[in-house]
């Protein structure tokens, strides 16, 4: 698949490294600070690099408030030359290490912490849909107050009509992702899924059933970008970032979304990375919604628009399947640990592409692509990115 | 399809009253435009006044030309459903009782899409009419229901949430010796509700031939503290709509006329009424806004116009009124966590003796009770009747320094004024 030159700057001499994942609680007690605490000590654990050595940090979390990231770092005794909070929901971690990448490259800092962590109190989930934007606030919340599943049904629903795609097809992304998890010690969903149980779920916001949602849930997942001397020199490895992209509120004439911002950037990508969607050995989609993954595979170029439901039907997406897809079981098998949801499919692609995935690796990955969808500020999502990873050259 | 309304059947008194949980009240300043539109019942959005876009939800500047000038403007009602859904876990109290409870998305042919509430009797695909309603927190909300409305839509369970339909419920009229009492008592039970007609100084004659035989008339007097609290003991606890018909307007101003005693029946018959009511069936009706299909529903008030400016022909009536209108907005506010709805009307002089030399127009009775159901059918909050009444408002929003000259030159249609 010949590519046309891209004329962006390459990642090159950037690693990501030291992938975490604190385990996932359905509620805590703690707070947003304790688990993002735990993930930089955890960083520092994973890498043998002092904490006091980060010299940058990248914050997303919900439920952090009233703090951000400045707050965090006397709360948590960080001394950075590089600070960053990004509040981009599901888009956070591409555009975290997208950020860190530069700033590491053109030396502003050396060591960027990338974290993305929430708690999730008995009523966290309530008050962040509450208060989530103005326009939600206004126009969203007061008719029906479904939150992020009432928004997905009437996508999902459209997008189902236009395109001829029927529930069962959604199903096999939910019960290959479930398949996943069972190999994924800290993901919450311990129990087999069928395809007949997916049809027979009860109905939240029709057409969204119980298993297209994902569980909300604490936890927090974080990375390390750095230079690759700065990796060689404490003796671990990362990842290399061949091509990213991101998007925020493309201008695309949907009435209502079918296309995420992916469409926009897509050729850049592949162009940037020298590599085409055909040489992915696997693959990390945000995973809201099933339908979410399904527009995501079309607009990454792996089918084209309207194909998702023949593309899910020809493939296996398990871990050993021909087209291995959200392999840590994704946000809707392993949970959506909030601004940590974002994260999830970039840590669990940084260990694959390392072959540190254990129990989840895809024999033999080498190249994988990890994208991010975020912010139903009103009626469509408006942030997305994708970023294609490489092992060590 | 919309599913006929029963006749609501006893309750049970083991039961609890379902307390009011209201929907979710934070809104922009910006978002509040649309709320001053539904009040009044018009379909309003921001308009930019430099590129012409149409802008939804509400915006502080144009997304298109970036100029901050957006007024509110009346918008064409027509729209197509572009996908739906039915909320059946919804995250808050309110439409968790409710549930499941329908939403669509609707592109409307001035240009945004919209998140609307769903009548029954639509759905995808289909040409709908849009309007914003006030909700039960009394805020707008977009409303999408069929092109050509149907008979029964009124009963759809969402309409009738942001509505105060007489349909099956129990009004209280409060002064049946006034025409517009007669009218309002008539009108109610032609709309399908059971009526109350309250009757001051029983032993004086009354024509009860002229109210319809379902009405049941009952002694008020609402300068009375007593006989307003006896009458909430015996029926408070089952009136829905309450629409205060009492009224004592005389014309006169301030130097032209001696003593007090006129000036002191008006604060008795409009202010005073209006407290003795307000304190005694107010806080009933607030507990019973949740109480089924026939919860309660509205409170309604019928002032002069000359409540927003005075009118010195009848000077002293348009200070009460004034006095009226600023105690009916705290009763909103104080009915609001019941979700019931204060509706102010505005009236123009009334086709009545006591504005006998007011020249015409003037507003006839059935026309301001035509204008009351009509207002609870369809849930708006302040209403003007009567071409004076709209001249006013006019005026006022014009200039309302010119509105007070002109208020002052014109009399009140007698010799010697």
């Amino acid at each position: 698949m010949p590519k046309p030159a891209s004329p962006r700057t390459p990642y090159d001499g950037v690693v990501i490294a030291a992938p975490v994942t604190i385990p996932y609680e359905r509620y805590s007690i703690e707070s947003a600070h304790w688990w993002i605490a735990r993930a930089l000590r955890a960083l520092a654990e994973t890498s043998g690099i002092s904490a006091r050595d980060f010299d940058g940090f990248c914050l997303s979390s919900f439920t952090v408030g009233p703090d951000t990231a400045i707050g965090l770092t006397q709360h948590l005794g960080l001394s950075v030359r590089w600070l960053d909070h990004i509040p981009l929901g599901g888009a956070s971690a591409i555009a975290a290490l997208r950020r860190a990448a530069r700033a590491v490259q053109a030396r502003d800092c050396d060591v960027v912490a990338c974290v993305g962590g929430d708690t999730n109190h008995v009523d966290s989930f309530r008050r962040t849909l509450e208060n989530f934007s103005r326009f939600s606030q206004d126009a969203v919340y007061p008719y029906g107050a479904g939150g992020a599943n009432a928004s997905f049904a009437l996508i999902a629903r459209h997008y189902m009509n236009r395109f001829g795609v029927r529930r069962e097809d959604l199903g096999r992304i939910a019960v290959a992702q479930r398949a996943n998890a069972l190999r994924n010690p800290n993901a919450l969903m311990k129990t087999p899924l069928t395809l007949e149980q997916y049809m027979a779920a009860r109905p939240i916001a029709d057409p969204i059933h119980l298993y297209d949602c994902v569980m909300p849930c604490a936890g927090a997942e974080a990375f390390l970008v750095m230079r690759e001397e700065t990796a060689a020199s404490a003796g671990i490895k990362g990842a290399r970032i061949l091509g990213s992209i991101e998007r925020h509120n493309a201008r695309l004439d949907d009435v209502v979304q079918n296309h995420g911002g992916w469409v926009a950037d897509i050729d850049d990508l592949y162009a940037m990375a020298g590599v085409g969607p055909d040489r992915m050995d696997f693959v990390q989609t945000y995973d809201d919604y099933p339908v979410i993954v399904m527009m995501q595979l079309e607009d990454l170029g792996f089918c084209r628009k309207g194909e998702g439901a023949a593309f899910v039907q020809q493939h296996d997406l398990t871990i050993d399947g021909t087209f291995p897809h959200n392999t840590s079981g994704g946000q809707l098998s392993a949970g959506q640990a909030g601004a940590a949801g974002a994260y999830l499919g970039v840590t669990e692609a940084v260990r694959q592409v390392l072959g540190t995935a254990g129990p989840t690796q895809v024999p033999g990955a080498r190249v994988g692509l990890a994208s991010g969808f975020g912010m139903i500020n009103y009626d469509r999502g408006l942030s997305s990115g994708a970023v294609i990873l490489a092992g060590e050259s | 399809m919309v599913e006929p309304l029963q006749k609501p059947a006893r309750r049970t008194p083991l039961q609890r009253t379902r307390r009011q949980a209201l929907p979710p009240v934070i809104r922009s300043r910006s978002g509040m435009l649309l709320t001053k539109a539904a009040a009044e019942g018009r379909f309003a959005l921001q308009r930019c006044r430099d590129c012409g876009t149409f802008c939804y939800p509400a915006h502080d500047a144009c997304p298109v030309c970036l100029s901050v000038e957006l007024a509110l403007e009346d918008a064409p009602t027509g729209g197509l459903v572009v996908s739906e859904t039915t909320v059946r876990v919804p995250a808050d109290v309110y439409f968790k009782e409710r549930a499941p409870w329908r939403v669509a998305l609707v592109k409307l042919d001035c240009g945004p899409v919209v998140l609307a509430h769903l009548h029954a009797g639509c759905g995808e695909g289909d040409r709908v009419t849009m309007s914003l309603q006030l909700d039960k927190a009394g805020l707008a909300a977009a409303f999408a229901r069929p092109a050509n409305i149907p008979p029964d839509a009124a009963d759809d369970p969402q309409w009738r949430e942001m509505t105060a339909s007489p349909k099956f419920r129990r009004a209280l009229v409060t002064d049946g010796r006034t025409a517009v009492g007669r009218a309002t008592a008539a009108a109610l039970a032609a709309a399908g509700a059971t009526v109350h007609v309250g009757i001051a100084e029983p032993w004086k004659p009354f024509d009860g031939e002229a109210l319809p035989q379902s009405c049941e008339i009952v002694p008020l007097d609402v300068t009375d503290e007593r006989s307003v609290r006896d009458l909430a003991a015996d029926i408070g606890g089952k009136v829905d709509i309450l629409v205060n018909t009492a009224e004592y307007a005389r014309p006169g101003g301030l130097l032209d006329r001696r003593g007090t005693g006129t000036i002191r029946s008006e604060i008795e018959h409009n202010y005073l009424g209006l407290v003795h009511l307000a304190q005694t069936f107010g806080p009933a009706m607030r507990g019973r806004g949740a109480d089924g299909i026939d919860s309660a529903a509205a409170w309604v008030n019928l002032f002069s116009v000359y409540a927003l400016a005075n009118w010195p022909a009848y000077g002293t009536f348009s200070a009460v009124e004034a006095a009226c209108l600023s105690l009916s907005h705290c009763l909103r506010a104080e009915m609001r966590p019941g979700g019931i709805r204060v509706i102010n009307f505005f009236t123009g002089p009334l086709d009545t003796e006591w504005f006998q030399t007011v020249p015409p127009p003037k507003v006839a009775p059935q026309t301001l009770a035509k204008a009351i159901v009509s207002a609870l059918d369809r849930g708006i909050e302040d209403v003007f009747v009567g071409d004076v009444a709209e001249d006013v408002r006019r005026r006022l929003q014009a200039n309302p320094k010119a509105l007070e000259h002109e208020l002052a030159r014109q009399g009140n249609g007698q010799a010697g004024q």
